[in-house]
């Protein structure tokens, strides 16, 4: 993994003490997720120069944009690194066509006309910022950032003061951005809903420190992590691609190593690659096969591990991939089901799915050449 | 319409309130910047300077100036020398002694907008690869022109009404330093002046009164302009 972004640094912010250390990949979209004042915010204001660490090493492309040991502190604006905040700060002075330029006309590819385009800012230009929608606002910043020729893009969660439907607004742009751009981007979230859908890297922010950091799927599959990934949200991530369609029915066939989901029809060409999440709250475990269910999506295979709980309901994992490539389903079950199905590690289990969840107005990867078969 | 002497005296007052008000923006600003912005050590001590013309007797300001300033003072023999400029008994002078009467309102209204001005806004300017010069041209400046004018007619209307200060540096003299509120002491001074005198009174009061409608104008149009509305 060639690293993108190196980052060690240490900051004294009042009682809180940010101790972090983080190298993201070259490409694609690393999600910091934490609580909110876990310092998630704090790191991303040191990557861009507006938050000085007290020692450290913050190096980006290779270049070195801090460093305390040879006293190099780059000011923010020679980091090239577009910042996009959770309010627009947008210059209330400035027109839409102003604020886009107000950092530079582009270049790489990208010019004032591919950013209008891309963020469907045709008609917006002219009009005074106080004008703009939440949303439109947002498109705005996303463009004045992109402008200004950045190498990387943070985002400090950019959906946050959004209402459900300017944030499912926005959500497909910033997908684009990173297939169609190609622009790495640090993405702060607590929502796990937007970083499973966007994000590829996963960092957990806890207390000042990067926790752990890898592939979404595998994070959110661990349960010595679920504390940091959201116990009420739990739920696993699937990589799936897109096998059939089923016309008689309306449904879309959707593999993994180990067998096929049905869901919903979803309008997309086959071999799309989807990334789905499925609660844990959404499977049922049966300890043999099940007949006369109205729940068609079935599949054998074991629990791999049992969480440490003590309360009503225990989280199981478990595999329901092939020997060489595991899928890994969570299912959350009482405790006396557990006990009345005798279910330990190694027990062979089948996993009823009862929903996944797919938003259809939700952006679904591309990414072809990655396919899984 | 004005007599001779009124258009002479209003003529003067103006110059007086221009020159006093274009020469201590940018130190006022500077001033503004200082108090708003930074932390240094004697921090509470410039602020209480800047503000002591408000509350200190104008004929102590007068006083002190006549003896930095005057011909035989230490600034003003130095400004003699090295400029070929003197600030005693003239118009220079009368604008000078407006101009620290008026500087702590000057500030007051520079540091308050500046102190509203949203920095993040100014940080977001820096992640878009603008330099601290271009942030408080482009920004900061422009976010706080309301600020600057308001402190700028104040500035101007406390000038052109200074009367203390002028009067024990630079003296009354007719043409020179005789500005409005001058004249008009003059002729309260002499038996049956007081016709003049109303005159003078009622051209004062509508200088000051244009003075702070144009302001209110100006900074309702500038402030829906950063506002982004109008």
């Amino acid at each position: 993994m060639s690293a993108m972004i190196e980052l060690d640094i240490e900051k004294r912010l009042g009682e809180f003490h940010l101790a972090a250390r983080l190298a993201a990949p070259e490409s694609g979209i690393t999600a910091l997720f934490g609580r909110s004042g876990a310092g998630k915010t704090s790191i991303v204001n040191a990557l861009a120069g507006l938050l000085k660490p007290d020692r450290g090493r913050i190096a980006v492309g290779g270049e070195t944009l801090f460093d305390s040991e040879r006293g190099i502190d780059l000011p923010p604006e020679r980091r090239h690194l577009g910042y996009i905040f959770q309010e627009h700060r947008l210059f209330p002075h400035y027109s839409v066509k102003g604020n886009l330029l107000y950092g530079g006309k582009g270049g790489n590819g990208i010019s004032l006309d591919t950013v209008v385009t891309l963020l469907g800012l045709e008609h917006l230009l002219s009009r005074r910022v106080a004008e703009l929608s939440g949303g439109e606002k947002q498109r705005v910043a996303i463009g004045r950032a992109l402008l200004a020729s950045p190498r990387l893009l943070l985002m400090d969660e950019p959906l946050a003061a959004l209402d459900a439907a300017r944030k499912a607004e926005i959500l497909p742009f910033i997908a684009r951005l990173r297939d169609e751009l190609r622009l790495p981007i640090v993405y702060v979230s607590h929502a796990m809903e937007d970083v499973v859908q966007l994000a590829d890297t996963l960092a957990l922010v806890d207390d000042g420190r990067i926790a752990a950091i890898g592939p979404v799927e595998e994070l959110t599959s661990r349960i010595d992590l679920r504390p940091l990934t959201g116990r009420f949200e739990a739920g696993s991530v699937l990589r799936t691609v897109l096998r059939g369609q089923d016309a008689t029915y309306g449904l879309s066939e959707l593999a993994f190593p180990g067998g096929r989901l049905r869901v919903p029809h979803v309008d997309l060409p086959l071999g799309t690659v989807l990334r789905l999440r499925i609660h844990a709250r959404d499977v049922v475990l049966a300890n043999a096969p099940v007949s006369g269910l109205s729940i068609r999506n079935a599949f054998a295979g074991k629990v791999v591990e049992i969480s440490p709980d003590r309360g009503p309901l225990v989280d199981l994992r478990i595999d329901i991939g092939t020997p060489a490539e595991p899928v890994m389903l969570w299912a959350r079950i009482t405790r006396r089901a557990l006990h009345e199905l005798k279910l330990q590690p190694g027990s062979p289990v089948h996993a009823l799915v009862k929903t996944v969840a797919l938003n259809r107005s939700s952006p679904v990867r591309r990414e072809a050449e990655t396919e899984a078969s | 319409m004005l007599t001779p002497l009124e258009s002479e005296a209003l003529l003067l007052s103006l110059r007086v309130g221009l020159v006093s008000v274009v020469f201590s923006l940018p130190l006022g600003l500077a001033v503004a910047w200082l108090l708003a912005r930074r932390e240094f050590p004697g921090k509470i001590l410039l602020n209480g300077l800047v503000h002591l013309p408000l509350v200190l007797p104008p004929v102590v300001v007068g006083f002190t100036l006549l003896v930095l300033f005057g011909r035989n003072g230490a600034g003003g023999a130095w400004l003699y020398q090295v400029f070929g400029i003197t600030f005693a008994f003239n118009w220079k002078g009368a604008a000078l002694a407006s101009a620290v009467m008026a500087f702590p309102l000057m500030v007051r209204a520079m540091r308050l907008s500046l102190e509203n001005v949203d920095r993040r806004l100014e940080a977001a300017a820096r992640t878009l690869g603008a330099n601290h010069l271009k942030v408080f041209a482009t920004i900061t400046l422009p976010l706080m022109s309301p600020g600057i004018l308001t402190g700028a007619i104040l500035a101007f209307a406390r000038s052109v009404g200074e009367f203390g200060a002028t009067i024990t540096f630079v003296s009354n003299i007719p043409g020179e330093t005789r500005t409005l509120p001058l004249a008009l002491y003059a002729l309260t001074q002499v038996p049956g002046g007081d016709q003049a005198a109303w005159r003078l009174t009622i051209i004062s009061v509508l200088l000051a009164m244009a003075a702070l409608i144009a302001s209110e104008l100006v900074a309702r149009r500038l402030d829906r302009r950063i506002r982004g509305a109008g």
